[in-house]
C-alpha cells in the first residue's frame, strides 16, 4: 500500500514528522518500506506564461522567450525546448533557484543573448528520470505561484508492507484509522451523504449466491460526460499510490478504493443486455478480462453478469467488453462485499494479483459497501455530471462479529507483564471496538472492518501491539532444569565433519534440485522426483545422489585452476517409492588430482581408489565394512565398489568413468564415495574385555594366487575357518610383475596368534599355520618357498 | 726435578695438541706405556738410596697423577667434539613445511549452525528433524494456514505434487516434534528451506532454524529474553540492540518480526511469536494450561553478518577460494 502524506494528513494530523510517524507505523505492525519525497529539493521555480517566442539570432534550436513570471517585467530567457510555444504555461526556474543535483541558476549569456532564468522539463526538476520537451502545465495555473506548492510536490510518499491480516490498511481511510489509535490523534472523517436521485429508475440486481455475495449495491449513472478531465488533485493521489489515470469514471471507482477500501466497478450501460445476475459461471463459459486475457471458467467462480453475458469476475477484475470509456454516456456502479472465502485463491489461478482481489481475499468493511457506493456517485456527479437513479441492494447474511471474551490475567500471562484491566480497557477504547466490562474481564466485539479478529489470542496481540513490543521487558524463562539426554551409540554429526575436516576435504553446500539428464545419466534415476515448477531448467529434479553436486562443484574449481581437490557435502538424497517419497540424509566425497599437497621430499602420486577407502574405513571405524565389486553408471566398471556393513548395503565408492573425464575435460579419475549417514551416526558402546597376558606370535604367510581371486576372499575364508589360536590376519604386501606368471599375484599375509591360557609351542603353531595355507589352497593359492 | 716438570708441560701440550681418541692414545703411550718417559723414571726410582727414594716417588707420582687427569679430560672433551661435531651435521632446516595431509574445512552455513546449535543446546534446547518433501498439511494446514489464505502467496513454494512441496520453512518440525512429545518441551531444528526466489538476495535455497519452547509458564518477555540472549552471544556483542516489532504469521500471535541494529539502520533478523492457539489444539496440546513460543532464523543472513559476506550466492558456488576462508 502506498500513499500521499498530505492526503493522510486531511484525515489525520498528528503533531510528529513524516520520520516519527514511519517509525510509529512500523513499530504497530504496519511496517513502513520507504518513504520518500515526492520531488527531489529544489527552489525558486515559478508557473510562468509564455509571452513571445523568437528565434534566437545565432542559433537555430534556440528560440528567445519573453516570459511572465507574475512580475510588472516580464523576462527574457533563452529556451531550446522544442515545444515551447506562445501562451503555454510552464515551470521557470528564477536567477538564483538551486535545481536538484546542485544546478544553480545564474543570468548568463547564451550565444551572446542575456538570459534571466531557465523554463524546466519534468526531468530538470527531478520529477521524471526522463521527459520531452518542457512541463506543460494547466491553462489555469496561476502565474508566478511556487512550483512546489502549485504541484504539491512538498510530500511524502510512504509505502506499507501490509501483513495478509491487515487488510482494513489497504485504504489511506483505514490507515487514517490506525494513525488515530496509535498516536490518540482526532480523526476528521469524511463527509458522505446520500446523493440527490435525478432518475427513479433501477436496474434489477439478482444474487444467486447470496454467501459468496452478502451484499450488493448498485446504482445508474445517466447522462455522464465520461470524457471530462479528472482533476489534478485526484490524479495526484491517484499516481502517488502507484494508479495511472485512465478516464474520470475508472479514476473516480480507483480513488474511492483508494480512500476507503471498498474496490468498485463501473459498467457501461449500453454493453449490458438487462439486469445484473451475481452467479456462479458456468462450465465452459470464458471472458475476456480487461488485460486482455481471455480466461476459461469454471463452476467454483463468482461472476457478475447480465442476461445473456458474463460481465467480469466477481471482486477480481471485470471484462473488456463492459468496461466505461471516455465515449460512454450511461454507466451503472457497483460497490458490493464479496466474501473473502469466494475470492481466496482464485485470482493466483489464473495469475492476477490485482486491487480488487487484494482487499477481498483478505476482507473488505461490509458496513461501509452503500457508503462507498454514495461516495462515488458524489465525485462522479461532480466530475462528469450525469444524473443518478436510486441504489439497487441485495442483502444477504453478512459476516457476523461474536463478542470476544478477554481476561486480563490471560494477557498478563502471555505477555509476561503486569496490565491492569484499567490499562487494557483505555488501549481497548483507543482501538474503537465496542467493549463490555465483566469485573476484571472484557466482552469485546470486534468492528465490520476488522476480519482478523476472533479468538481471545487475536485481542491480545492487539493490546501488545498498542501497549508497545518495546515495553514489554526482555526476560529470561525461569525453568526446572533437566539434562538433555546424551546418547552414546549415536556419533554426533559434528564428529563427522570433524573427521572428514580432519582428512582434508573441504565442505560443500549445493542445491537438491539438479538436472534430470545428469540423473538419468550419472545416478542411473529414471525416475526422479519432478518440481511442478522449477527455477529452472537445469534444476528441475530432486537429486537421488549428491554425486552430480560434487562433480559441478570439482568442474568450478578445476575450471579455477585448482589442481587439487578434495569436498564433501551432507545431504538429503529424494527418491520415490510405493507411492512415497524416500528422504535419506546421505554423505558424499570426491577426491582429485594428488593424494597429498604438493610438498618437498615426498614422490607425487595420484589419488587411487585405496586413499579413499581408507577415508570411508576411518569414518566407519570402529565398525568394519566390506567392499564388493559392482557397477554405478558414472564409475569406472572395474574399480567400484558397494560399501556393506553388516551384510546390507550402505553406499558406493569408485573412480569416476573414463567416459566423464573425456566429457568434463578432466586430467585424471576423482574417486568418488557415498554412504547413508544412518549407519555412520549408530556406533556399538565399547565393552571392555581381559587383556591377554600372553604375547601374541607373528607368522608370515606368502601365497601366489590368481589375480581373479580377491584378498577379503582369502582372508574371510581363513577367518570362517575358526582355526585354533589365529586372532587377526591381515595383508601387507602385494606383488605383481617381474619374476612372476602373468595373471598371478603374490599376496603377503601376517598372522597372529595367541592363546589366553598359555604361551603357544611350536606344534601349536604349525598346525594352525597349516590349516590356514590348507584354507588358502582351496582358492589355487600356492605357498611361496 | 725441572725434568719432570718439562714432562708435565710437555704431556699436557702434545694431549692438548691431539685431534682424536687414537692419536691421544699414542700421545698417552708417550709417558704412561711400557717404554713410557714417566715409566722409566719410575723404574729408574730402583736405583735411589732408600733416603731419597720416598721423596723421588711421590714427586714422580704427583706428576704421574697429573698427567692421568690431564688424559681423561683430554678424552672426555674429544667424545664431547666428536658428539657436537655429529649433531651439528645433522641439524635440521626447522623452516621447512610440516609434511603430510592439509586440513579441510567446513562450509560456513555448517560452522554458524553449529555455533547456534551449541547457543541453544546451553540453554537445553534439544535437536529435532523434519523431511524436506514436506506434506501440505505439515507445511502449511496444521500450521494455521489453510488452503487460499493469502498468507500461502507470502510463500513462493516449490511445488512437488497437489499433496507436497519442498518445505518452505523449518516450522513443520514443530508441529511433528509436538505431536509425539508432551510439553514441557525446549527444541531447535535447522535444515535447508526452499522457495521458489532467486536473485542478488535471495536464494531458491536456504537455511533456517527453529526454535520452539512450550511450557506452562512461557510468555513473550521470555522469547524476548531468549532470542535478544541468543543474537547477543552469537554476535559476541553484549550492547546489540533488538528490536521486535509487530508481525504476522498465521502460527503465532503475538508475532513479531527480529531487527538487530547494524551499521546505524535495524535488519530484519528472522520471525517469531507466541505459538497460535489453533496450533496447539492441532497437536492436541491445551492452550489453556500450556503457552509457547517459536521463532526462526535465517541462517546465511546470520553467516553473512557475521563474517562479512556481501553476496549470499557465494555460499552455493562452492568455489575453494571462497570456502577456505572459513576454515
Amino acid at each position: 500500500m502506498k500513499f500521499s502524506e498530505n492526503w493522510l494528513r486531511t484525515w489525520v494530523d498528528p503533531d510528529m514528522n513524516s520520520e516519527a510517524l514511519a517509525h510509529a507505523l512500523t513499530m504497530s505492525g504496519l511496517e513502513v518500506e520507504s518513504l520518500e519525497s515526492v520531488a527531489a529539493e529544489f527552489s525558486n521555480v515559478v508557473v510562468a506564461e509564455v509571452l513571445e517566442v523568437v528565434k534566437h539570432p545565432n542559433a537555430d534550436r534556440l528560440n528567445v522567450c519573453q516570459v511572465n513570471v507574475g512580475e510588472p517585467q516580464s523576462l527574457t530567457i533563452v529556451c531550446g525546448a522544442a515545444n515551447v510555444s506562445v501562451g503555454i504555461k510552464v515551470p521557470c526556474a528564477l536567477v538564483g533557484a538551486m535545481l536538484p543535483g546542485n544546478f544553480a541558476i545564474k543570468q548568463a549569456k547564451v550565444r551572446s543573448v542575456e538570459s534571466y532564468g531557465m523554463l524546466c522539463s519534468k526531468k530538470e526538476l527531478g520529477l521524471a528520470d526522463e521527459s520531452d520537451g518542457l512541463l506543460v502545465l494547466p491553462i489555469d495555473a496561476p502565474v508566478g505561484k511556487s512550483i512546489r506548492e502549485f504541484l504539491e510536490l512538498d510530500d511524502k510518499l510512504f509505502t506499507l508492507k501490509l501483513t495478509p491480516n491487515r487488510s482494513d490498511c489497504s485504504s489511506v481511510g483505514g490507515i487514517a484509522r490506525e494513525v488515530a489509535a496509535l498516536t490518540g490523534s482526532a480523526i476528521k472523517p469524511l463527509e458522505i451523504s446520500s446523493q440527490p436521485t435525478a432518475l427513479t429508475e433501477q436496474l434489477s440486481v439478482k444474487v444467486d449466491d447470496v454467501t459468496g455475495c452478502p451484499l450488493y449495491c448498485g446504482r445508474l449513472v445517466r447522462d455522464v460526460n465520461a470524457a471530462a478531465a479528472t482533476p489534478a488533485w485526484m490524479i495526484r493521489r491517484l499516481e502517488r499510490s502507484g494508479l495511472r489515470a485512465i478516464n474520470a469514471v475508472v479514476d473516480i471507482t480507483n480513488y474511492v478504493m483508494l480512500e476507503m477500501g471498498q474496490p468498485m466497478h463501473a459498467f457501461d450501460m449500453s454493453k449490458l443486455s438487462g439486469g445484473i445476475v451475481v452467479r456462479k459461471a458456468r462450465q465452459g463459459e470464458t471472458l475476456d478480462l480487461l488485460n486482455e486475457q481471455k480466461v476459461l471458467l469454471d463452476e467454483d467462480l463468482l461472476v457478475i453478469a447480465d442476461e445473456s453475458h458474463v460481465l467480469a469476475l466477481a471482486g477480481i477484475m471485470g471484462g473488456i467488453g463492459s468496461g466505461v470509456e471516455t465515449s460512454s454516456r450511461d454507466v451503472f456502479l457497483e460497490s458490493a462485499f464479496f466474501h473473502p472465502d469466494i475470492i481466496a485463491g482464485k485470482a493466483r489461478r489464473f495469475g492476477l494479483a490485482t486491487d480488487s482481489s487484494f482487499r477481498f481475499e483478505r476482507g473488505v468493511d461490509f458496513a461501509a459497501t452503500r457508503m462507498a457506493l454514495e461516495r462515488a456517485t458524489q465525485l462522479l456527479l461532480q466530475i462528469c455530471g450525469g444524473k443518478a437513479g436510486i441504489i439497487s441492494e441485495v442483502r444477504g447474511a453478512l459476516p457476523k462479529r461474536e463478542a470476544i471474551m478477554l481476561r486480563s490475567s490471560r494477557v498478563s500471562r502471555v505477555l509476561g507483564i503486569t496490565l491492569e484491566s484499567k490499562q487494557i480497557s483505555v488501549l481497548l477504547a483507543r482501538l474503537g471496538f465496542e467493549v463490555g466490562e465483566k469485573g476484571e474481564n472484557f466482552l469485546v466485539t470486534p468492528p465490520s472492518f476488522r476480519f482478523d479478529l476472533s479468538i481471545e489470542a487475536d485481542l491480545i496481540e492487539e493490546i501488545a501491539r498498542l501497549h508497545g513490543y518495546d515495553n514489554i521487558p526482555a526476560k529470561a524463562p525461569h525453568a526446572d532444569l533437566t539434562m538433555l539426554p546424551s546418547i552414546e551409540q549415536h556419533r554426533p554429526l559434528e564428529r563427522i565433519h570433524q573427521m572428514l575436516v580432519a582428512r582434508d576435504y573441504q565442505e560443500i553446500v549445493s542445491y537438491s534440485f539438479v538436472e534430470e539428464l545428469g540423473e538419468r545419466e550419472l545416478c542411473g534415476n529414471v525416475d526422479p522426483v519432478h518440481l511442478q515448477n522449477p527455477i529452472a531448467s537445469n534444476l528441475a529434479v530432486m537429486r537421488s545422489s549428491l554425486l552430480t553436486g560434487l562433480i559441478g562443484a570439482l568442474r568450478f574449481n578445476l575450471n579455477r585452476k585448482q589442481a587439487r581437490v578434495r569436498l564433501y557435502e551432507v545431504g538429503s538424497c529424494f527418491a520415490r517409492a510405493g507411492g512415497k517419497y524416500v528422504q535419506s540424509q546421505r554423505l558424499s566425497g570426491i577426491s582429485y588430482g594428488e593424494s597429498l599437497p604438493e610438498q618437498w621430499g615426498v614422490t607425487a602420486k595420484p589419488v587411487d581408489f585405496y586413499d579413499v577407502k581408507a577415508d570411508v574405513e576411518a569414518l566407519f571405524a570402529p565398525n568394519r565394512l566390506s567392499f564388493v565389486g559392482a557397477s554405478h553408471p558414472a564409475l569406472h566398471p572395474g574399480r567400484t565398489a558397494r560399501i556393506e556393513s553388516a551384510g546390507k548395503a550402505v553406499g558406493w565408492i569408485g573412480e569416476l568413468h573414463p567416459k566423464l573425464l573425456q566429457r568434463y575435460d578432466m586430467a585424471q579419475a576423482g574417486v568418488w564415495f557415498e554412504v547413508e549417514l544412518d549407519n555412520l551416526t549408530k556406533i556399538s558402546l565399547p565393552r571392555f574385555s581381559e587383556i591377554a597376558k600372553f604375547l601374541p606370535v607373528r607368522r608370515d604367510l606368502a601365497v601366489l594366487v590368481d589375480e581373479s581371486v580377491t584378498v577379503q576372499a582369502l582372508i574371510d575364508s581363513m577367518q570362517n575357518a575358526s582355526v585354533p589360536y589365529v586372532q587377526e590376519i591381515t595383508v601387507f604386501d602385494v606383488y605383481r610383475g617381474k619374476g612372476q606368471e602373468i595373471g598371478k599375484k603374490s599376496l603377503a599375509f601376517r598372522v597372529l596368534l595367541q592363546d589366553t591360557q598359555k604361551t603357544l609351542t611350536d606344534p601349536e603353531i604349525e598346525s594352525s599355520i597349516l590349516k590356514l595355507v590348507g584354507v588358502m589352497n582351496e582358492h589355487g593359492a600356492k605357498l611361496r618357498m | 726435578m725441572e725434568e719432570l716438570q718439562q714432562i708435565l708441560e710437555q704431556a699436557l701440550k702434545q694431549f692438548a695438541d691431539t685431534t682424536d681418541e687414537a692419536e691421544l692414545e699414542q700421545v698417552k703411550a708417550r709417558y704412561l706405556g711400557k717404554e713410557g718417559s714417566l715409566t722409566v723414571l719410575l723404574k729408574g726410582l730402583g736405583k735411589l738410596s732408600a733416603e731419597q727414594r720416598p721423596a723421588a716417588g711421590a714427586r714422580i707420582n704427583q706428576v704421574k697423577q697429573g698427567i692421568e687427569a690431564a688424559l681423561q679430560q683430554r678424552r672426555e672433551d674429544l667424545q664431547n667434539n666428536k658428539l657436537a661435531n655429529k649433531l651439528a651435521a645433522e641439524s635440521l632446516d626447522v623452516t621447512l613445511p610440516g609434511r603430510g595431509l592439509g586440513t579441510g574445512g567446513l562450509h560456513p552455513v555448517t560452522r554458524t549452525l553449529q555455533r547456534i546449535e551449541q547457543l541453544f543446546h546451553s540453554l537445553g534446547f534439544a535437536t529435532a528433524s523434519g523431511p524436506e518433501i514436506e506434506s501440505d498439511f505439515y507445511n502449511f494446514t496444521a500450521l494455521n494456514i489453510p488452503e487460499n489464505h493469502p498468507a500461502r502467496a507470502m510463500h513462493d513454494t516449490f511445488y512437488i505434487d497437489s499433496q507436497h512441496v519442498l518445505r518452505t520453512h523449518t516450522s513443520p518440525v514443530q508441529i511433528r516434534y509436538m505431536e509425539n512429545n508432551q510439553p514441557p518441551l525446549k527444541i531447535i531444528s535447522s535444515g535447508r528451506v526452499y522457495r521458489f526466489d532467486s536473485d542478488a538476495t535471495h536464494s531458491p535455497m536456504f537455511h533456517q532454524v527453529e526454535g520452539l519452547w512450550v511450557d506452562e509458564e512461557i510468555s513473550f518477555s521470555n522469547l524476548k529474553g531468549v532470542v535478544q540472549d541468543f543474537l547477543k552471544r552469537f554476535f559476541e556483542q553484549d550492547d546489540l540492540q533488538v528490536r521486535f516489532r509487530p508481525s504476522f504469521f498465521p502460527f503465532t500471535e503475538p508475532s513479531a518480526e527480529m531487527d538487530m541494529s547494524w551499521n546505524g539502520g535495524w535488519l530484519e533478523i528472522g520471525g517469531c511469536g507466541m505459538v497460535h492457539p489453533n496450533v496447539l489444539k492441532n497437536v492436541n496440546i491445551d492452550s489453556e494450561k500450556y503457552l509457547g513460543f517459536a521463532f526462526g532464523l535465517g541462517v546465511e543472513r546470520l553467516a553473512m553478518l557475521r563474517y562479512g559476506v556481501n553476496d549470499l550466492r557465494q555460499f552455493y558456488d562452492s568455489d575453494l577460494r571462497f570456502l577456505k576462508q572459513f576454515n
